[in-house]
């Protein structure tokens, strides 16, 4: 499998039996997500096989795998949000009245179904609800549900509990073992080392497309894992260099956005990198959004070196010395078939030109300076940006927004599906900006990340704040908890 | 208090809003003019709607994907051309040998939009809008920029839509059984409801298995094949099959669709709507040749409908979208 | 990490010199500019009055309003939109002209005024995508009605005829004693001026940038709403001077007037090379797309083929003229993967 100018998968060896949980460890873009894509049918292979119960099998569709009894929960949205619960959980495979499943759709019977399986999982769910009267967890209990009502030999679940409660990935624990017993095979992919060792059997670990190791879990160890994913031990990795934290630049209070955030206050100091940790849904893209000038907020305030300011464009925000590396790289962060110069000058292109006519040398020189200042590599600054990989892209989104010497820089996800070496060059160049007194935040949903980079750890949970823990207090379960809110349900 | 949440309930409900607006738009009419009430007058109502309904019903499935189908029109005057060729040069045949003939030449110009849309990948817009001047054209090359008559069409094939069963017109039942096919299809059917998920959530029902370029390709053709059609009933019905028949009635498809509660951008709708819809329209046009010169003024009102219409759908949906937020996080 | 350098040996390779002339020569402008020759050669071999300059020139006035229109759509398509409304526009703004004429206004108001309908046309288009946010095939369907609507409920069987003599020379006239029409001029100077915009200026950049992901430019500061306002606003004000300048031309004013040329000018605009998608083309193809048109439909009023026929070419021009990128993707797409399965097994080989 190919992506441009990168290889996803390197030739990988990889089996499962029934009757075993398998987790599937690695970092974003190690390759995990794309053997799910194709064990499921979406991708197709470039070279290689896949053997199901020793027989070759070539899925030209995702019909093609369900139909060999292969079922995945996918990390992405993937519902229907008009239609309702029983729709979504049978789209693709309805039940149909007669015999040969000739008939009309079977509205009664995936009605009953559907209520059967909703209550095996315990969920208090209308089948007629439509998706989009649900909440995020809810959305995902669904999802789940949509898998299981197919009667799979095989299930996949990428990250499934990512924006479940403690009690919900409790209730979903029974369900897997539930499937174990009924000798159906599980491959379980997760960030959270305490739910692999919870839950699975065995394990693979993929690095950069390439399998990096294999084995039972309980002979395995979480540092011994770690090792393996990172190709280097933990402490390496996070090189948070010393900053001289300064006065209180960015104030924000009580700032709420209807319907996604309530109550959001915190501060932000010159040379301070305060981390934002939460699971999917916690809120914490649309706070930035607001404070960038996206969406507007409902009520709150936001206060910049004293001053009260209101963003409605993210023009305004630009000016006032912001910038937001948005978290989905390629809808938001690049514009994939202009240049890479093109898209460095972007922000700038109006302060570049004269009567609004294009400055291109002084773009050329821009961008010059700044691909070379964080060692963009790239056959030419004329390039499409789409030609370059995963972590050369967010180096180009990191020079756009560095050009316009920002003094409150707002980074969403910037080391998402990127590789280790860039990966550790990005977390120099945060370091850097907050050693010299700039002031950023950092949202991240990797642990390790947060709390390797941060001073201070904000976390949210569905809309709220519930933690804020400094350097020293900050560990793995504390933030985990307030994320997953069994802290905060007690205070709210 | 209460009241409030009714009507809230009541605006939600389009069926509701449009079953009001055509009963309070026909007591005005009553009131204007008495003659409007008379049961000539409704049947002729009701028989305009008829071909409307047909051709809302596919285009309702081309919207409810995120497109468009701007060929209907042309569609409906080629089919209702060759029909009427047909006809004219083979008295002797069938008429209802002549309609299946009509029905399939419509869907296989459907089948060529479908094609281009879904194996050429050429944007639907763009398709059709091509081929609506494409089929206009041939329809003057067959008919070598002629006529056909009502003296050069048969008393039987006129007889098409004219006729009655239990006293109905045909016309009429015509669109009785496509509409309940219709309804049938989109909520009984497999590929009814994969219309739906494309439309919804395009990616998404790829993932489930959807198949993207045969769900395209059908309803592409299912408008053409009303549209076919409505193509021979329309000329059988106005005994004269012209060039120019049918021109800018892909807006009042479109119009039927919209005022029935359909969005614009694709994924929800339903059929019932759109027939109350396509009354609606029909209701308007008909009070419109009433009312001396009014018939000047139908294409502006058609176009200020429409925009009312889909101006009123998004602010609900807007509303929609609000309340739900407003419950998520209290 | 070595296959990684190989790739971007090959990345190299692919802009060196030779390269960038082989793609110079099979860039889709060079076709079409080929294609315009093939035109003339064969029409001047079909017939004996197509070469002739003065034929050639007075054979611009059939396409020019046409191609004025494309300009500004342009701009539309390539930041992802579509105008169906343009002709309607032409219809509304002629009306208003018309009316004017008839109470004795003189050719510069009538000019004005023309150009002022069309702008106000084009500024409810705007507002109705932008601001209240309805697709913009949607709202033009819907405005292609009732902006010619509003002359028919008004003109109805009636027509314009009476324009002031002086108003005739916008489209009719000829640049000083030349035949040169004056038309054709205006429409190079407004293809020059909508040139500069779109390749030179920040106005075009952003143009491009929300073609190719509107989220994206909003993300970058981009204020991505008020440049399609804009864009519909200019297609409004350009239908307005198309329509002074056929009103001009032809000195009447019927409610069907310009029916159909949304179509024409969408046309122009696929066929010249920008995608129909958003985000690429150019305004060179596009003024090649318009010649080439023009002169095709004008050798084929010389050989007395239809107007109807030509309604159908125009027809599928459009479709094949989307079509054949599409096509020339999917082949491009094969061979890559082709050349990506034996680089796989001679990397395979290697180690």
């Amino acid at each position: 499998m190919y992506f441009p100018g990168i290889k996803a998968l390197d030739c990988v060896d990889f089996s499962i039996r029934p009757g075993e949980v398998h987790a599937l460890i690695g970092e974003n873009g190690a390759g995990k997500s794309t053997l799910v894509k194709i064990m499921t049918g979406v991708y197709r292979q470039t070279a290689g096989q896949v053997l199901l119960n020793g027989e070759e099998t070539h899925f030209r569709s995702a019909l093609d795998a369900q139909a060999a009894g292969i079922t995945a929960i996918h990390q992405e949205a993937s519902m229907f949000s008009e239609l309702t619960v029983t729709e979504n959980i049978f789209m693709g495979h309805h039940i149909k009245k007669g015999a040969a499943g000739k008939g009309p759709v079977d509205w009664k019977t995936m009605r009953q179904r559907t209520r059967e399986l909703l209550d095996d999982m315990e969920l208090d769910i209308s089948p007629d609800a439509p998706v989009k009267s649900l909440g995020v967890a809810q959305r995902h209990m669904v999802e789940i549900a949509k898998a299981l009502s197919i009667d799979a030999r095989i299930v996949i679940m990428d990250e499934p509990t990512s924006a479940l409660t403690l009690r919900e990935v409790e209730d979903l624990y029974k369900i897997i073992r539930r499937l174990r017993d009924e000798d159906k095979a599980i491959i379980f992919i997760s960030h959270k080392f305490e739910e692999i060792f919870d839950i699975c059997d065995t394990y693979t670990v993929f690095r950069d497309g390439q399998l990096v190791g294999e084995g039972l879990v309980p002979d395995a160890t979480i540092g011994g894992i770690i090792n393996l994913m990172v190709g280097r031990s933990l402490d390496q990795l996070f090189p948070k260099g010393e900053a001289d934290i300064g006065d209180a630049i960015f104030e924000v209070d009580k700032l709420s956005r209807r319907g996604y955030f309530k109550d959001v206050s915190f501060n932000l100091h010159k040379g301070e990198i305060l981390g934002f940790f939460g699971l999917i849904g916690a809120g914490r893209t649309e706070v930035m959004r607001v404070l960038f000038g996206i969406d507007s907020a409902s009520s709150g305030s936001v206060r910049l070196k004293g001053k009260t300011v209101s963003f409605t464009k993210p023009k305004d925000a630009m000016k006032a010395g912001l910038a937001y590396i948005p978290e989905d790289r390629h809808e938001q962060g690049t514009i994939l078939d202009m240049s890479i110069t093109d898209n460095i000058t972007l922000p700038k292109v109006d302060d570049l030109a004269r009567f609004g006519i294009l400055n291109r040398k002084a773009e050329r020189s821009l961008a010059e300076e700044f691909a070379s200042k964080i060692e963009i590599k790239s056959a030419g600054l004329s390039m499409d940006t789409s030609t370059l990989s995963g972590g050369n892209q967010q180096k180009v989104v990191l020079a756009k927004w560095l050009s316009t010497d920002p003094e409150v820089f707002i980074l969403d996800e910037p080391t998402k599906g990127i590789d280790v070496g860039t990966k550790a060059r990005v977390h120099k160049i945060i370091s850097d900006m907050a050693a010299k007194g700039k002031a950023i935040i950092l949202v991240s949903s990797e642990l390790p990340e947060v709390l390797g980079m941060s001073d201070r750890i904000v976390v949210m949970h569905e809309g709220f704040i519930t933690a804020v823990l400094s350097r020293d207090e900050a560990d793995p379960d504390k933030v985990m908890l307030a994320a997953t809110a069994q802290a905060g349900e007690e205070s709210a | 208090m209460k009241t409030i949440i009714n009507t809230k309930k009541i605006l939600e409900n389009r069926e509701a809003v449009l079953i009001g607006l055509i009963l309070f738009f026909m007591v005005v009419m009553t009131i204007a003019m008495p003659r409007f009430i008379k049961p000539s007058n409704l049947a002729n109502i009701l028989k305009d709607s008829s071909l409307l309904i047909m051709v809302a019903c596919g285009q309702f499935l081309v919207i409810l994907t995120g497109g468009i189908d701007l060929s209907v029109g042309s569609n409906i005057a080629f089919s209702g051309m060759a029909a009427s060729l047909i006809n004219m040069n083979n008295p002797e045949l069938s008429p209802w040998v002549t309609l299946l003939i009509g029905i399939a030449i419509g869907l296989s110009l459907g089948m060529i939009n479908g094609s281009l849309v879904a194996f050429g990948k050429v944007p639907a817009i763009i398709a059709t809008l091509g081929t609506m001047s494409v089929f206009r054209g041939f329809t003057f090359v067959i008919s070598k920029g002629q006529w056909v008559t009502a003296h050069e069409m048969t008393d039987s094939f006129m007889n098409l839509p004219h006729g009655n069963f239990l006293g109905v017109p045909n016309l009429i039942w015509f669109a009785v059984v496509v509409s309940a096919l219709f309804f049938y299809f989109m909520r009984y059917t497999r590929s009814g409801r994969e219309i739906y998920a494309i439309g919804g959530n395009r990616s998404a029902a790829v993932l489930v298995g959807v198949n993207e370029k045969k769900v395209e390709f059908l309803i592409f053709s299912v408008s053409g094949l009303v549209s076919g059609l409505a193509g021979v009933l329309w000329a059988a019905r106005y005994a004269a099959a012209v060039n120019e028949m049918a021109t800018g009635f892909e807006l009042q498809t479109v119009a039927a669709c919209v005022l029935g509660g359909v969005s614009v951008a694709g994924g929800s709708g339903t059929v019932a709507g759109v027939i109350l819809g396509a009354l609606f329209m029909g209701l308007l046009n008909n009070s419109m040749t009433m009312i001396r010169n009014m018939a000047f003024f139908q294409m502006l009102l058609q176009g200020l409908i429409v925009i009312t219409a889909m101006a009123f759908n998004v602010i609900m949906e807007r509303r929609r979208e609000t309340m739900l937020l407003n419950r998520r996080l209290a | 990490m070595s296959h990684k350098l190989v790739r971007q040996d090959r990345l190299i390779d692919e802009y060196s010199l030779t390269k960038r002339l082989a793609g110079l020569l099979s860039s889709w402008e060079f076709i079409l500019f080929l294609t315009l020759i093939g035109v003339f050669v064969l029409f001047s071999i079909i017939s004996p009055w197509f070469l002739d300059y003065f034929n050639l020139m007075n054979a611009s006035f059939s396409f020019t309003e046409k191609s004025i229109l494309a300009l500004p759509m342009i701009f539309v398509i390539l930041s992802g939109d579509i105008d169906i409304s343009v002709a309607s526009i032409m219809a509304l703004s002629s009306f208003a002209m018309g009316n004017a004429a008839s109470k004795g206004a003189g050719a510069g108001t009538l000019v004005l005024i023309g150009m002022a309908t069309g702008l106000a046309a084009g500024i409810v288009n705007g507002l109705l995508v932008t601001k209240i946010k309805i697709p913009a095939i949607a709202v033009t369907l819907a405005t292609l009605s009732v902006f010619r609507g509003i002359s028919q409920a008004i003109l109805r069987d009636n027509a314009y005829t009476h324009y002031p003599p002086k108003f005739a020379f916008f489209g009719q006239g000829y640049v000083g004693n030349s035949v040169i029409p004056f038309e054709f001029v205006f429409y190079l100077l407004l293809a020059v001026i909508m040139g500069f915009i779109l390749h030179a200026t920040t106005y075009g950049r952003k143009l491009f940038a929300i073609g190719n992901s509107a989220s994206a430019s909003r993300f970058t500061g981009i204020n991505v709403d008020r440049i399609r306002f804009t864009n519909f606003a200019l297609n409004g004000l350009f239908a307005g001077i198309a329509a002074v300048l056929l009103t001009s031309r032809i000195g009447s004013t019927r409610p069907n007037i310009a029916t159909g040329w949304e179509l024409e000018a969408i046309t122009l605009v696929v066929l010249g090379g920008v995608s129909i998608t958003g985000g690429k083309g150019n305004l060179f193809g596009v003024v090649i797309a318009s010649l080439l048109v023009g002169y095709l439909k004008f050798g084929m009023a010389l050989v007395n083929l239809s107007a109807k026929v030509m309604v159908i070419t125009t027809g599928s021009l459009l479709i094949v003229a989307v079509l054949i990128p599409k096509i020339l993707d999917v082949i491009n797409a094969h061979r890559k993967l082709r050349s990506q399965r034996s680089e796989l097994k001679l990397e395979r080989k290697a180690s």
